[in-house]
């Protein structure tokens, strides 16, 4: 435990107080002072402005979300880019070491294949999930009877906790006694290793990924329920068959959700963690997922420093990935606010 | 206008799907077999925990179980402390819920309701970090922690919650921003101030919003593996679903156990989506016009 809360710790238990709730103390004091600070101003902003009132109100209102910002946030943030430029095992103090948490990193062989790894997962994973989530909720868009019977099927994998999928995909990849090879055998197909093989590893997990599209369907079929109507009536006025329909109402209308959902993809497949942990790596490092090193590094063998350091490379890899996604698709995604705009400056 | 009106009328025709039968078996095909595929391994999981651990190696892709060993899910919680890291698993679920409707609530209706200056600077800084990886600020946010002396208790997997969360805000203030202007000059008439008028007049408008945020959460947070497996070391507090991490390395052959308790660790989640399914889409809206 530590030493800094022994005090807090010795008075509370002279009080009595249940000493699961003594960590809480300094935690509550922080906030106690950050909302006096917070209510102090208010108090002056009043005074001094009777009508502030609605300011006021604004700024308690996100006060929560703006202290957890700078709390969980921007702090850490900030003290992250010092925590990489130490070498630091939490026990011994910190100690400077400039970049060379950096220059370790790139020359590191397992910062390499992590990146391979975690950069192959995402650039394929995701254009497939997008296209596949797509695909379903276009289908699972008509009205058909029934319809609501498929789309809890549909989405029912994605319910399943990422622990127990990776847990229950283990066995149904299993080469001996698993559902896959079992099913392909039945055609008279060989089935590989799958995640006993090196090679194949990855494909596995990309290929388990895939049955957890739901989520990204659920949002897709939210928003083609926002498209209007009307688009469809005048597009079906003009003569536009069901293809041309989809091209120039559907697709227009949708590509910001599409988007949306790339970019999380994107965010979220590179930060895929669990099925690295679960499978230890994989054989020969082929799932040593980034985060999973950046963990391993942390929490494992309690290098901050370069765990932070590794941190910071991520951040690049997703902020240039996020970048190149949005100008790339800058020309392709369709919002009505961003038309008026230049209509109206022409 | 008028000219586009009128010809409305005239298009009664049915959507394409339906005009011609072949279209309809097409796509009653296509969604059978894609239902196939995704329940599948579904069953599997559940077959598998019903048979012996000899049968497991014998069954191969079947899905009728044969045997119907309950006794693996009486072994499953009772092999390990199942109730303990149940009620961990529930706490830090539940808790986290009430938090982050309430902070993210209150700060989506601030963004969408109460424009002052500087709010729309603030609420691109929730975008912007909706883009952020959480793996920037793990390091510190574990030091954090570690200083307040809250490394291997519940609290790290609370607490944040309470703080708010850039996607959740983005929701409700979509959610709010819908919203009739009226429902406020009625409240400010009725001499509300502006925290009883979220709370007694928007919030419970907001009731479709707040249920599927809550839904999405609970998901979320029951299945939340890298939080507890960062900041939980002894047994006392692990979760359901690092209890079942653990088990697997240690317990990797006991197949039909480990799947019983994948099977526990879903049901919960199960049971939520069909009591709720239908809100889960109603309540989530991208578009913030009216």
């Amino acid at each position: 435990m530590n030493p800094t809360i022994g005090w807090i710790r010795n008075l509370a238990s002279s009080w009595g107080v249940p000493s699961a709730l003594v960590p809480l103390v300094p935690f509550l004091l922080l906030l106690i002072v950050l909302y006096a600070v917070i209510g102090l101003a208010a108090y002056g902003a009043r005074r001094k402005w009777p009508r502030a009132d609605r300011t006021i109100a604004f700024w308690l209102f996100v006060s929560p979300w703006l202290i957890g910002f700078g709390l969980f946030t921007v702090g850490p943030m900030a003290s992250s880019v010092y925590v990489s430029l130490t070498s630091w095992d939490l026990i011994t103090p910190p100690r400077f070491v400039g970049l060379a948490n950096y220059t370790e990193a790139f020359q590191d062989p397992k910062v390499v294949q992590a990146l391979k790894v975690t950069l192959l997962y995402a650039v394929i994973s995701v254009p497939l999930q997008t296209v596949l989530a797509f695909l379903v909720a276009l289908l699972l868009n008509t009205d058909l009877p029934g319809m609501r019977l498929f789309r809890t099927i549909w989405y029912l994998p994605s319910l399943v906790s990422g622990v127990a999928q990776m847990v229950l995909f283990l066995w149904v990849f299993n080469p001996q006694y698993g559902l896959m090879n079992d099913v392909l055998g039945r055609f008279g197909i060989d089935g590989p290793g799958w995640f006993d093989d090196a090679a194949w590893a990855l494909p596995t997990v990309i290929l388990m990924s895939l049955w957890t599209v739901g989520g990204a369907m659920v949002i897709y079929l939210a928003g083609l329920k926002d498209v209007p109507s009307n688009l469809y009536e005048a597009a079906a006025l003009d003569g536009a068959g069901a293809v041309r329909q989809f091209w120039h109402v559907t697709l227009p209308q949708m590509s910001p959700i599409i988007l949306f959902n790339a970019l999380t993809g994107i965010i979220g497949s590179l930060q895929i963690f669990t099925q690295g942990f679960i499978a230890k790596g994989g054989p020969k490092d082929s799932l040593l997922f980034f985060v999973y090193y950046l963990y391993d590094n942390a929490f494992q063998n309690f290098r901050m420093g370069y765990a932070s350091a590794l941190a910071w490379i991520l951040f690049v890899v997703i902020l240039a990935l996020t970048a190149v996604t949005l100008r790339g698709s800058a020309f392709a995604v369709y919002y009505e606010t961003e038309l008026s705009r230049k209509r109206r400056r022409r | 206008m008028t000219a586009v009106a009128e010809p409305l009328v005239l298009r009664a025709d049915r959507p394409f799907w339906r005009r011609n039968l072949a279209t309809t078996i097409v796509l009653y095909v296509v969604l059978a077999l894609g239902s196939l595929v995704f329940v599948y391994p579904f069953l599997w999981m559940i077959a598998t925990s019903l048979r012996s651990l000899a049968g497991v190696g014998s069954s191969g892709a079947s899905v009728v179980p044969h045997e119907f060993l309950w006794n693996n899910y009486v072994r499953a919680v009772t092999s390990f402390p199942f109730w303990r890291y149940a009620l961990n698993s529930v706490l830090t679920t539940l808790i986290p819920i009430v938090g982050t409707v309430f902070s993210c609530s209150l700060a989506g209706f601030a963004f969408a309701r109460l424009r002052v200056r500087f709010s729309g600077v603030l609420f691109a800084v929730v975008l912007a970090t909706m883009l952020l990886p959480g793996e920037v600020t793990m390091v510190p946010q574990f030091m954090l922690f570690n200083n307040f002396g809250m490394v291997d208790t519940l609290y790290p997997l609370i607490l944040p919650a309470f703080f708010g969360s850039p996607f959740y805000i983005f929701l409700f203030r979509q959610f709010f921003a819908r919203m009739p202007d009226e429902l406020a000059d009625a409240a400010v008439v009725d001499g509300c101030g502006w925290f009883k008028m979220f709370l007694l007049v928007y919030l419970p408008l907001a009731r479709p919003a707040v249920v599927a945020v809550s839904i999405l959460l609970f998901m979320g947070y029951w299945n939340n593996f890298l939080g507890p497996a960062i900041y939980i070391n002894s047994d006392q507090w692990k979760t359901l679903p690092l209890a079942l991490a653990g088990f697997q390395s240690v317990n990797g052959t006991d197949t039909p156990l480990l799947m019983a308790t994948s099977v526990l660790i879903t049901v919960p989640c199960l049971l939520i989506f069909f009591a709720a399914q239908k809100q889960i889409t109603n309540g989530i809206t991208f578009t913030g016009g009216k």
